[in-house]
Parts: C-alpha cells; sequence; structure tokens
C-alpha cells in the first residue's frame, strides 16, 4: 500500500480518545482498535471497520511490496519453471497450544506441503473466518505468530481475506493459507515414486503435536508438558536436497493420521510394501507415556515439523547425516525400508521379533475404557 | 520408560519362549481372560513364539473380557436413545462411541446434535453435572472390576455433594461368575486360565482358589506386557504339565492377594451383585452389579423410561462364538468380508480390545507364512 499509514482518528471509530492523529507505522499488536476489542459483524462487511483491519493489523504484519498493492489479486514474479501450489484449512482446538498456534500451523502447513513437494516455498495466502465476538487481542497474537512464521519459513503472505461469522457459528478463528512455490531442477519426488530398496528415514521424534494438542484439549494434567513440534521443514528439506535431491524419491510430512497413515498411503501410491523396525521409531518418553495411558499408539498421533523421506539405499547414510546436522533434525533416524514383499500394506517388526500389520486408521484413535 | 520397557525386552522374550517350548509335551488350551491381553497378545505376536506341533503345543483362547464387547445391544441402544434426549449431556469412554446400536451409534448421535462427550474419568462427568445444572448428565458406567471403584466413586461423590442432575447407565460384569459360565459349558475347552491382572489389581485374587479346585485347572494373574504374557503362559504351562491346579501371582508388581480393600468397601456400599445378560452368551446368574438401593436414584435406566426398543443382532455375527473361544476371529464366516472395523457387525471388531478388531487390525487376515516373509533389517 503506497499511502501513509497515519490515519485520521476522527474517521475512525476509535476516535473518543488519544491524541488526533495516531501513528500506527510502527503499529504493535495487539492495539489497532480499541473501541472494539472484539470482533463485530462490521469487520467483514467490507466497509471501514474491515479496511482497519487490514490496515492496522494484517498490513504492517505481514508487509511486503505485493501485499501492498492491496488489490484484488498480487501479482507475482516466479521466474521461469514449474510452480507448485497447495492449500490447507486449520481448525485446530485450542487456537494457542503449547509449541505453537493456529498462526504457526497455518504458516508451516502450507509451507511444509510445498517443500516435501519438491518445490521452494515462495507465497502464501491467508483467508480468516473469525466469529462475532473473537477477542481482537488474540487475532492480533494469531497474525504475529504467522508474520513470525513467514519471516522465519522465508515466504511472504501476498494476499487474504476475512469473513465474520455469527457467534454460533464458528468456533472463533478459522484459517485457510494456500502456497506456491516454484519446483526445483532435478527433483522428482512424489507419493508415488517410493521403490523397493529405499531407506526409509524421518527427521525426529513422532507423536508430539498429536499429544501437546490432547494434553491441552481435554485437560490431561501430567507431569511434564509436551511440546507441538510446529515448524517449517523447506529449510531442512532444502539442505538435503541441495546435497542429494536426486537421491530423494518420496517425501510427506506426516501430520493428521500420524506416520502409520503417510507409510500406507505411500505404500498404496507406489505399489511396494513397507516394512519398519518398530524399535528404530524415535518417540519421546512423556509422549509415549501419554500414549501408554491413553491406549493410544505414536504411530498414528500427529506431526507438524516431521518429515518421512525415501531415499536411495546408498544415499541413505548421508541423508541422515545432513538431517541431524540440521536443528530440526538431531533425532532423525532410519525407520525402515521397501520391499517388493506384502504390496500396499504396512509391516511393522515388534520387539519380539514378530511382524505386525499396521492399517490405515478408520477414523480418530479413541481412547480405550481400561 | 520405567516399568515398561524393561518388560519388552525382545532378548530375554525369546529366552521365555524358548522356555515355554522346552517344558511342553502335550497340546494345552490356555484362555487369557481380559481383552488388553488379546490385544497384546496380538499386537506383539506372543502366539506366533509358542510352540504349535502336531501333538503338543499351546494355544491362546481369547476370552470374555473385553468390556465394550460384553456390553448387551439393548444397553447400547437404551444409551442411544437417552443421548438423543434434548437437555441431556451423554458422556462415555472413547471407544463405546463408535459401537453400533442396532440403527446408530453415539458419532451418529453426536452428528445429528446429540451433545455427546468422551471424558477419561466418570468424576469428570460429576464435574459436568455441577457446572450445569440445567442438564441431565448421563454416564455410560460399562466394565469389568477393573472400572467400576471409579465408577462407584462417581455416584458416591454426587450423592454427597446433592447433584439430582447426574445418573449413570450402569452395565458391570465380572469376571468369576464368566469363568465358572466357560468352564460349566459342555463344549468348554479351555484348560487353563491368564487372569486378568487389572481385574485382580482391584479385586486382589481371594475369590479364584475355589474355582481352580472345583474345576482343576490352573490360574495365573497375568499382566499386559510382552514379558508379563510370557510369564504368565510359561508358570501355566508349568502347572498343566505337572498336573497342578494351583492360582499363582504372576503380576506382583501389582497386584496382591487381597486387592484393593477401600475400593472393595466402596464396591459393596455403592453396588449389589445382579443377574446379567452378556453380548453374545446370555444371562449369566449373579454375574454383574447395580446400584444398591441407597444409590438406585443415580440409575439412568430408572430416571429415563425408555422403551419401545428394537434390537436386532446381526444374523452373521458370530460375536458369542468368539467372546467364549469356541472359534477364532478368522474362522467365522463375515470376518474381513462383510465384517470390518469399518462396518462391524459385532462388538469384538470394534473396541480395540475385541479379538476380532485385533485379528484384523494387525494382520491376520495375512497367513503366518505371509507375515513371516515380511522381513525387516534396517
Amino acid at each position: 500500500m503506497a499511502k501513509d499509514l497515519r490515519v485520521d482518528v476522527a474517521d475512525s471509530p476509535s476516535s473518543t480518545q488519544g491524541s488526533p492523529t495516531r501513528d500506527f507505522a510502527n503499529w504493535s499488536c495487539p492495539l489497532p482498535l480499541a473501541d472494539y476489542p472484539s470482533i463485530v459483524m462490521g469487520h467483514g462487511g467490507g466497509g471501514k471497520l474491515g479496511n482497519e483491519l487490514v490496515e492496522h493489523l494484517f498490513l504492517p504484519a505481514f508487509r511486503n511490496p505485493a501485499l501492498e498493492n492491496l488489490g484484488d489479486a498480487a501479482a507475482l514474479d516466479l521466474g521461469s519453471g514449474r510452480i507448485a501450489m497447495s492449500t490447507d484449512s486449520f481448525v485446530v482446538q485450542p487456537l494457542f497450544f503449547p509449541g505453537g498456534s493456529i498462526g504457526e500451523l497455518a504458516v508451516n502447513g502450507t509451507v511444509n506441503d510445498l517443500a516435501v513437494s519438491g518445490a521452494t516455498p515462495k507465497y502464501l495466502s491467508a483467508s480468516f473466518i473469525l466469529e462475532e465476538g473473537f477477542p481482537l487481542a488474540q487475532l492480533a497474537a494469531i497474525v504475529e505468530s504467522m508474520a513470525a512464521a513467514a519471516k522465519s519459513a522465508g515466504v511472504q503472505i501476498v494476499t487474504g481475506d476475512t469473513k465474520v461469522v455469527e457467534r454460533g457459528h464458528g468456533d472463533g478463528c478459522y484459517i485457510n493459507t494456500a502456497g506456491i512455490g516454484v519446483l526445483r531442477n532435478g527433483v522428482q519426488v512424489g507419493p508415488h515414486r517410493a521403490r523397493p530398496g529405499d531407506a526409509i528415514l524421518i527427521s525426529g521424534t513422532i507423536g508430539d503435536h498429536g499429544m501437546a494438542i490432547m494434553s491441552v484439549r481435554e485437560g490431561l494434567e501430567f507431569e511434564s508438558q509436551i511440546r507441538s513440534d510446529c515448524a517449517a521443514l523447506n529449510g531442512m528439506i532444502a539442505t538435503v536436497l541441495d546435497a542429494a535431491g536426486g537421491s530423494v524419491h518420496a517425501m510427506r510430512d506426516p501430520t493428521r493420521g500420524g506416520l502409520a497413515s503417510t507409510l500406507n498411503e505411500i505404500a498404496q501410491a507406489s505399489g511396494v510394501g513397507i516394512a519398519i523396525d518398530e524399535e528404530s521409531l524415535p518417540v519421546r518418553p512423556e509422549v509415549q507415556s501419554a500414549c501408554e495411558l491413553l491406549g493410544l499408539d505414536p504411530v498414528y498421533v500427529a506431526n507438524e515439523g516431521k518429515v518421512v523421506l525415501f531415499v536411495d539405499e546408498e544415499a541413505a547414510d548421508v541423508v541422515l547425516d545432513l538431517l541431524r546436522g540440521h536443528p530440526l533434525g538431531r533425532n532423525a533416524a532410519r525407520i525402515g525400508q521397501v520391499t517388493a514383499e506384502h504390496i500396499g500394506l504396512l509391516v511393522a517388526r515388534t520387539a519380539m521379533g514378530s511382524n505386525r500389520v499396521i492399517p490405515l486408521q478408520i477414523g480418530e484413535q479413541l481412547p480405550r475404557i481400561c | 520408560m520405567k516399568y515398561l520397557t524393561e518388560f519388552r525386552d525382545g532378548e530375554v522374550a525369546q529366552r521365555m519362549a524358548r522356555e515355554i517350548h522346552a517344558v511342553t509335551t502335550r497340546p494345552w488350551k490356555i484362555m487369557e481372560v481380559c481383552g488388553g491381553q488379546t490385544h497384546s497378545i496380538i499386537k506383539n505376536g506372543i502366539d506366533q513364539m509358542l510352540p504349535n506341533g502336531v501333538d503338543m503345543g499351546v494355544e491362546m483362547i481369547h476370552g470374555p473380557g473385553c468390556p465394550v464387547c460384553v456390553t448387551p445391544l439393548e444397553l447400547i441402544d437404551k444409551a442411544l436413545a437417552i443421548a438423543a434426549q434434548p437437555g441431556v449431556i451423554f458422556c462415555s469412554f472413547g471407544d463405546m462411541l463408535r459401537v453400533p446400536g442396532t440403527d446408530k451409534d453415539l458419532f451418529q448421535i453426536k452428528g445429528e446434535g446429540g451433545d455427546v462427550r468422551i471424558v477419561y474419568s466418570p468424576l469428570d462427568a460429576v464435574e459436568l453435572a455441577a457446572k450445569n445444572p440445567d442438564r441431565q448428565v448421563v454416564f455410560f458406567g460399562v466394565g469389568f472390576e477393573t472400572t467400576a471403584p471409579a465408577n462407584a466413586m462417581s455416584v458416591h461423590v454426587a450423592k454427597r455433594r446433592g447433584l439430582k442432575n447426574f445418573s449413570v447407565l450402569v452395565s458391570h460384569v465380572l469376571v468369576p461368575p464368566a469363568i465358572t459360565a466357560i468352564l460349566g459349558a459342555p463344549e468348554n475347552k479351555v484348560q487353563a486360565f491368564l487372569l486378568a491382572g487389572h481385574v485382580c489389581s482391584v479385586m486382589g485374587y481371594w475369590e479364584y482358589p475355589p474355582l481352580a479346585e472345583r474345576f482343576r485347572v490352573p490360574m495365573v494373574v497375568t499382566g499386559f506386557e510382552p514379558l508379563d504374557l510370557l510369564d504368565g503362559i510359561r508358570r501355566t504351562v508349568l502347572q498343566l504339565e505337572q498336573g497342578s491346579y494351583e492360582v499363582e501371582n504372576a503380576y506382583e508388581r501389582v497386584v496382591n492377594f487381597e486387592g484393593n480393600q477401600p475400593a472393595q468397601k466402596l464396591l459393596a456400599e455403592v453396588f449389589e451383585v445382579t443377574d446379567r445378560a452378556w453380548r453374545g452368551i446370555g444371562v449369566i446368574p449373579k454375574s454383574g452389579w447395580r446400584l444398591s438401593e441407597a444409590y438406585r436414584e443415580f440409575d439412568a435406566e430408572d430416571r429415563f423410561q425408555i422403551s419401545g426398543i428394537r434390537t436386532v443382532e446381526s444374523p452373521l455375527c458370530r460375536a458369542g462364538d468368539v467372546l467364549r473361544g469356541v472359534i477364532k476371529p478368522a474362522e467365522c464366516a463375515a470376518f474381513g468380508k462383510q465384517c470390518t472395523p469399518r462396518h462391524p457387525l459385532g462388538a469384538t471388531m470394534v473396541s480395540s480390545e475385541g479379538a476380532c478388531a485385533a485379528y484384523y487390525n494387525y494382520g491376520r487376515f495375512l497367513s503366518a507364512e505371509e507375515l513371516a516373509k515380511a522381513v525387516v533389517s534396517c
């Protein structure tokens, strides 16, 4: 936006106090609209209130040249080559949890979907569906966390939208992000490209995000706090692809449904069997304890900052070292291999030395009676 | 992890399995009573580690100890009818939600606007009742002796706090009468029992010596981790081979003979023994608990007079035969075909402790040879 961010307070609903003009250029959250401490229907009405949200909240937080035009669409320069596009909606409750927030999830989730597709994430859109009465301070905190996450991931939020639904018709705040990235040359990854003999690596411990959410959502009181692993993976993935891109056949971030769902999907998409060693799976003791307590299996619990990689056997050790050399990959481990046996199935070798099939779950895992 | 990893040591497990192989000279059939044990046996492949010869071996028969599985369909239909009523907050443990009634399950009731909530303790339901005085809060209290103390405590607390809007839909069942029914049945082939460790943590094992004596079967109190199970099986086989029929405790870190006395005292106050229908098995005399006279006002069946329920069991489902150990899940014609965890015909396919679900989920639709071929080396 080219115009000065100086706003004449006489025109705005927050005009009843303070000096005649207020400088929002160096505005920081969370005080854009003091007279409206929470979202009202007008914030989605396309009028002054909506504009103020944009000018006083979204623009200062996300500031970049493409956004500042405030056109109906952002004009972007992507250079030549193929692009990747992805979208995801975020409805997590609670909105803030140990280790992250819906805002960080919304940025990192889409960044990660692009990164595991072999693309370099560049630009995101952000759409908010807000419930009437949602505290503005919370929205500001979410927007700030998104801005920080975007900065850290090296992407720009270049377009967006806000809608307000009546009280009772939403859950505070829903966010949709879409993202585009540029596909890397010389890298061909996809869920259908795993082949027999591939080594399977994971970049760290499993189940952290799901158990962090469950521990706060269900009011379970564990001795040690479990933190979400929410993180943008594009930096770590770029390190791997820069050095060994040709050896990586498939990547995926095991979010909902956990590692088990991801491995099942790749087994089916690639028409191969997958064998993992249960003892090699990295699981934090506090996550394992919480799972034992609730009768859940960490292989089905969601992650938000992990990537599973299918790589050439010869390159497996190199890739593992690359992962472990990155701050997000210190606990990376080799967990199994692709086989031409039991096509479409994920089979785990148990600690007892026996084998068991790990199927796709039908719905959510449910805590057991006893 | 303390108390877990040391009971999951693969090398020790192999050593214990070899010991079982060494002492087994005849074919033995041992029933593990508890669904949690069934789950662990199949998940860890314990049954595949046992001797399996032509004229000698150890076969594990899966018992009726899955609370979700033995809850009568009629009671589930009642639960659904209560949960669908306006003004009701219906609370349940998670794995009851997917159990199908005749027409629906609790998830569908929730989707249609019913207020159905998963709780982790019945005391959470009491708290909900205190916070929502204008709503009726109902807790679905199913289970064996293991879950009974917490359910009893919820009613006890509700009474002490004078809550008029809390009730429980009770269907508690008891292990000793079930063992008696299994051993007394003409088609019985069970020769020994692994007793349910968690049930015994509450009740002790003083109830079992008369049963072991009467039917001349060895019984071993057993835990749930792989080494617990192998130790329980090893001790049971040793007794069978020696022709003895003692009650032994292989779960000493949790269970003692007398059990949890304060819990038993509370149970005796809140509940009284009653005849109970077991799904797939039928009515077993004096095999369950209901609320005692002093606590009857908290009985959801009395508070919500539900009538006109038409319960229809699937004619294909052989859950009853599975629960009595007459057949293995894969021997049911519907297993993995008409009946899967996605479209379960009976509760044994729904609950994670149900034998059919354990078989399906851990890939027992593959042959033993196919599973064995799934070599892992990394």
